[in-house]
């Protein structure tokens, strides 16, 4: 049987959203510890959100 | 507190309050000429109402030979909007405008040689216009080498033009005033703000000053030609993937180029690790090279693809529903992820920037003991 690809484009954002979500919600845990370095940590959790979403667009695209 | 917001709103609607009117005016004026472009469609069934949706959607997303506004009467081949130039080589070289082609309804006869467009592309035709297929049913026409100046092209010169204006005057203000003046108080902000922020930690005080130029540039460039996809001039150059492309191979033949002794060795022959481990890492680091630069092209391609198919399917539910519901529902979503999308044109020019400035930080690191 042939699974559609769209079951793949469910799956990668699944995964994608679970891993920003992390991401975030871990910048959170960081910035209300640490809240003078709240700048710091925005600019770590964008860059490593962003190169999560370009992983899961090149995924989406594929599939 | 109470007191407190109570006068900060006040004075805050008081002032800037055009600007805001103007701001809302665009928002809706750009949601009503989508509306408007589809209206037409609303009487028919569903199946090929859904049909017309996606064609519509993939049209938007295509470069196009004419500066099209909005469709007066479909089936009278009514626009509004003007012709482009068009420039191909075939057999040399060959300018008219794209009125010949009336939207794509008819061929254009230069020079004894006929042209049609197929979506959207240039193709050598007979007389007649034929379109030859092969058995997976792709055009086998010729194809003209295609230099025209089209809509995309139009918008890259505009902004180039516009950033030159803004930058130029703004630079020669601080000639005479140390005090930004007009638009550089808007700008100095964010210039600084990515020469701190941006430059500085990521490729260190020694090197920052050679990448600042190319650093702003794509910086502000990615960021003003987002926004203007957001008007109802329907343009979108950042979703065509040459052009992501282009800034992409900027980025990697900069950091290629600039790159110190340090950088090379750490690709070919990873410092402290044993002679095995060198040889596998090689040609993996070596791959990384080319795995950064192509990131950024996708990432930026596929974000403003995204939002722009999100937006306009929105906005086609509309005309799916047929209720009360529909309009009120599209139009809510709508205005809320056009909101989302300005916050995302901004943020993925400061991402592209930001990733640039780490590996050109990358490539000129100086030797450190471990």
């Amino acid at each position: 049987m042939e699974i559609p690809t769209i079951v793949g484009a469910g799956l990668i954002v699944i995964g994608a959203g679970l891993g920003i979500g992390k991401i975030g919600g871990s910048a959170m845990d960081a910035i209300a510890r640490q809240p003078e370095a709240s700048g710091k940590i925005q600019t770590a959790m964008l860059i490593a959100a962003a190169l999560i979403e370009g992983i899961g667009f090149a995924a989406l695209f594929a599939s | 507190m109470h007191g407190f917001f109570e006068t900060d709103i006040l004075s805050d609607m008081q002032k800037p309050f055009y600007v805001k009117f103007l701001l809302v005016a665009t928002l809706l004026l750009g949601i009503n000429a989508f509306a408007q472009e589809k209206g037409h469609s609303s009487g028919e069934e569903k199946g090929s109402l859904k049909a017309e949706i996606k064609e519509f959607i993939g049209h938007h997303l295509l470069d196009s030979h004419d500066f099209n506004l909005f469709t007066i009467d479909e089936e009278k081949n009514e626009h509004f909007g003007f012709p482009l130039p068009v420039i191909i080589w075939d057999d040399g070289l060959k300018v008219f405008l794209s009125s010949k082609f009336h939207h794509g309804k008819s061929v254009a006869e230069v020079d004894g040689n006929y042209y049609a467009l197929y979506h959207g592309k240039i193709v050598k035709t007979d007389a007649e216009g034929t379109i030859n297929y092969d058995e997976d049913h792709h055009a086998t026409n010729v194809k003209p080498l295609d230099f025209s100046i089209t809509k995309n092209v139009v918008f890259i010169f505009f902004v180039s033009v516009l950033m030159l204006f803004m930058f130029g005057r703004m630079a020669k203000s601080y000639k005479t005033n140390a005090l930004p003046k007009g638009i550089g108080r808007l700008l100095e902000p964010i210039v600084l703000y990515i020469r701190d922020d941006i430059a500085i930690p990521n490729i260190g005080e020694k090197h920052y000053k050679k990448y600042m130029s190319y650093l702003l540039t794509v910086f502000f460039f990615i960021w003003i030609i987002n926004l203007l996809g957001l008007t109802p001039l329907g343009v979108n150059v950042t979703n065509n993937i040459a052009v992501t492309f282009a800034l992409a191979i900027l980025t990697y033949l900069i950091t290629t180029f600039t790159a110190n002794k340090n950088y090379w060795k750490h690709i070919f022959w990873m410092p402290d690790v044993p002679v095995f481990m060198k040889i596998v890492l090689a040609p993996i680091e070596l791959l990384g090279t080319f795995i950064k630069p192509f990131s950024l092209m996708i990432r930026l391609y596929a974000n403003i693809t995204a939002g722009h198919v999100v937006l306009m399917s929105i906005l086609g539910m509309m005309f799916i529903f047929k209720n009360w519901i529909g309009s009120p529902l599209s139009f809510g979503l709508a205005f809320a992820l056009a909101l989302l999308e300005l916050l995302v044109a901004a943020l993925q020019a400061y991402i592209f920037t930001m990733l640039s400035a780490l590996y050109f930080g990358s490539a000129v690191e100086e030797h450190h003991d471990h």
